[in-house]
């Protein structure tokens, strides 16, 4: 380091005489990239004012007393800028080791969470889940059941991050967990409610939907743990409608029983099922409006439901400043006959 | 090594006494500008330490002179409630000053050697050496 002192401290002297004689702008140029390379060297404040005494000292010959006091008196005055400095490059780096933590623990994230969106005879699936933070505290996850039918789970914990994140991979082991014959939504949504009832803290909540779609019946069945599950399209009247179900959040009372509902699905009705980062986009400081989801997924309805949602997610991201504030998750079923 | 010079510190003008010091011994020594400046600034430092927290106590200066190297070495010493989480005080952004970039990190960076020791309910005392270079 001290090398490079000595090499920019011959430029900074350089520059400084230039200066001096000529008041010239290109010194003032030099200067600037001089002081970035000090900045680059973590050069502190208070040996800049000690070149700078010392340049003086060779370019002028008749330094008056006062003004060597009052370099001196200012040189003081940066030794505490020169730690604030380097509390901030320690804190950087800190901060930065931090990142990378975290960024290895959302590989994992995705890793252990991971789902594949299966395809099935019939129906066109999309589906599209983004963090707001590097870990998503949303999950969905796709189940296919040996009878022909499917489990789609759409989950989101109040609050989001690493705490999020973390009870989001126990719900998906507990999941794993269960016998998949036999078990219907209500029924799922019981046994998660005790694991989480026994496991998380009571000041997180999880807001669960659990639906099953049985092909042979065009039926979906579902129950939700406190999840605004979405909308329904019936393509016959061209309406959408709001999927209702009522059901306490996971994790409030142990002994909680939910109920089960069903929706026939007819050809071209679509699902849509998503979390409250898509309900409550905002613009501005202006929460969106249901009526204006359900436009945008009607702009893109002609499209295939992967498309469909990448696209409606492309126009919140965008109205949002491409700031997420919470997780996003959004997932569209589509009976093709 | 002998202990050369104390100073008392119990109000706060002391704090500017033994700056004074410790610049004095710092420039007869052979530092350079700026070097005496960060033993003046990290003197100040622990001084005020002394000041606002164990009300009482003593900063003495040493000169270190041998075949290999010559520094000042300054000790801190009081008798105050002492550090019950050091660990925690040499972290960078906790300290009291919210995060100005001084308290124990700053000393310990402005010199070249820090070390200190402390007993709840006995005192503390912190040693910091500087090196002319």
């Amino acid at each position: 380091m001290d090398e490079l002192i000595k090499l920019h401290a011959a430029t900074y002297k350089e520059l400084l005489k230039n200066y001096m004689n000529t008041q010239d702008e290109r010194a003032l140029y030099g200067v600037e990239k001089v002081s970035k390379a000090f900045i680059k060297e973590n050069i502190l404040p208070e040996e800049i004012v000690n070149l700078h005494i010392d340049a003086m000292e060779e370019v002028s010959t008749n330094l008056n007393k006062d003004y060597k006091h009052s370099m001196n008196f200012l040189l003081e005055a940066m030794i505490s800028y020169g730690l604030a400095m380097q509390e901030i490059q320690m804190l950087r780096e800190e901060k930065h080791v931090l990142e990378s933590e975290i960024s290895v623990a959302a590989s994992m994230q995705e890793t252990l969470l991971g789902t594949t969106k299966p395809s099935i005879e019939g129906l066109d699936i999309g589906v599209i889940s983004v963090p707001a933070h590097q870990m998503n505290g949303d999950y969905h996850h796709f189940i296919k059941g040996t009878d022909g039918s499917l489990g789609i789970a759409i989950a989101d914990v109040i609050g989001k991050g690493i705490p999020a994140a973390l009870c989001m991979s126990m719900i998906k082991y507990a999941m794993d967990s269960y016998p998949e014959e036999s078990m219907s939504p209500k029924s799922i949504l019981k046994n998660l409610n005790r694991v989480v009832e026994r496991n998380v803290d009571p000041s997180m909540f999880i807001t669960m939907c659990y639906a099953q779609y049985i092909p042979s019946e065009q039926k979906l069945r579902y129950s939700s743990a406190g999840h605004e599950p979405g909308y329904y399209y019936c393509a016959k009247n061209d309406t959408f409608k709001e999927i209702k179900a009522k059901g306490l959040v996971l994790g409030v009372s142990p002994d909680t029983e939910y109920k089960e509902y069903e929706l026939i699905i007819e050809k071209n009705d679509m699902i849509i099922l998503l979390t409250d980062g898509v309900t409550e986009c905002r613009d501005g400081e202006r929460f969106i409006e249901s009526q204006e989801i359900l436009s945008i997924i009607r702009k893109y309805a002609y499209l295939p439901a992967q498309e469909m949602v990448d696209n409606v997610y492309k126009h919140f991201e965008r109205l949002q400043d491409f700031q997420l504030r919470d997780d996003f998750t959004l997932l569209i079923l589509r009976k093709k006959v | 090594m002998k202990p050369q010079a104390c100073v008392n510190i119990h109000k706060e003008w002391d704090i500017v006494g033994a700056r004074q010091l410790g610049r004095e011994m710092a420039k007869d020594l052979g530092f350079g500008t700026v070097d005496q400046a960060r033993i003046a600034t990290a003197v100040s430092e622990l001084a005020r330490n002394i000041y606002l927290y164990a009300e009482q106590g003593q900063i003495c200066f040493e000169i270190i002179d041998t075949i290999e190297r010559r520094g000042l070495c300054m000790i801190a010493v009081d008798s105050g409630p002492g550090i019950a989480d050091i660990s925690q005080v040499m972290q960078d952004g906790f300290t009291t000053s919210g995060g100005l970039g001084a308290g124990l990190p700053g000393v310990k960076r402005l010199m070249d050697e820090f070390d200190i020791r402390s007993e709840v309910g006995e005192g503390t005392k912190i040693k910091a050496t500087k090196w002319i270079r």
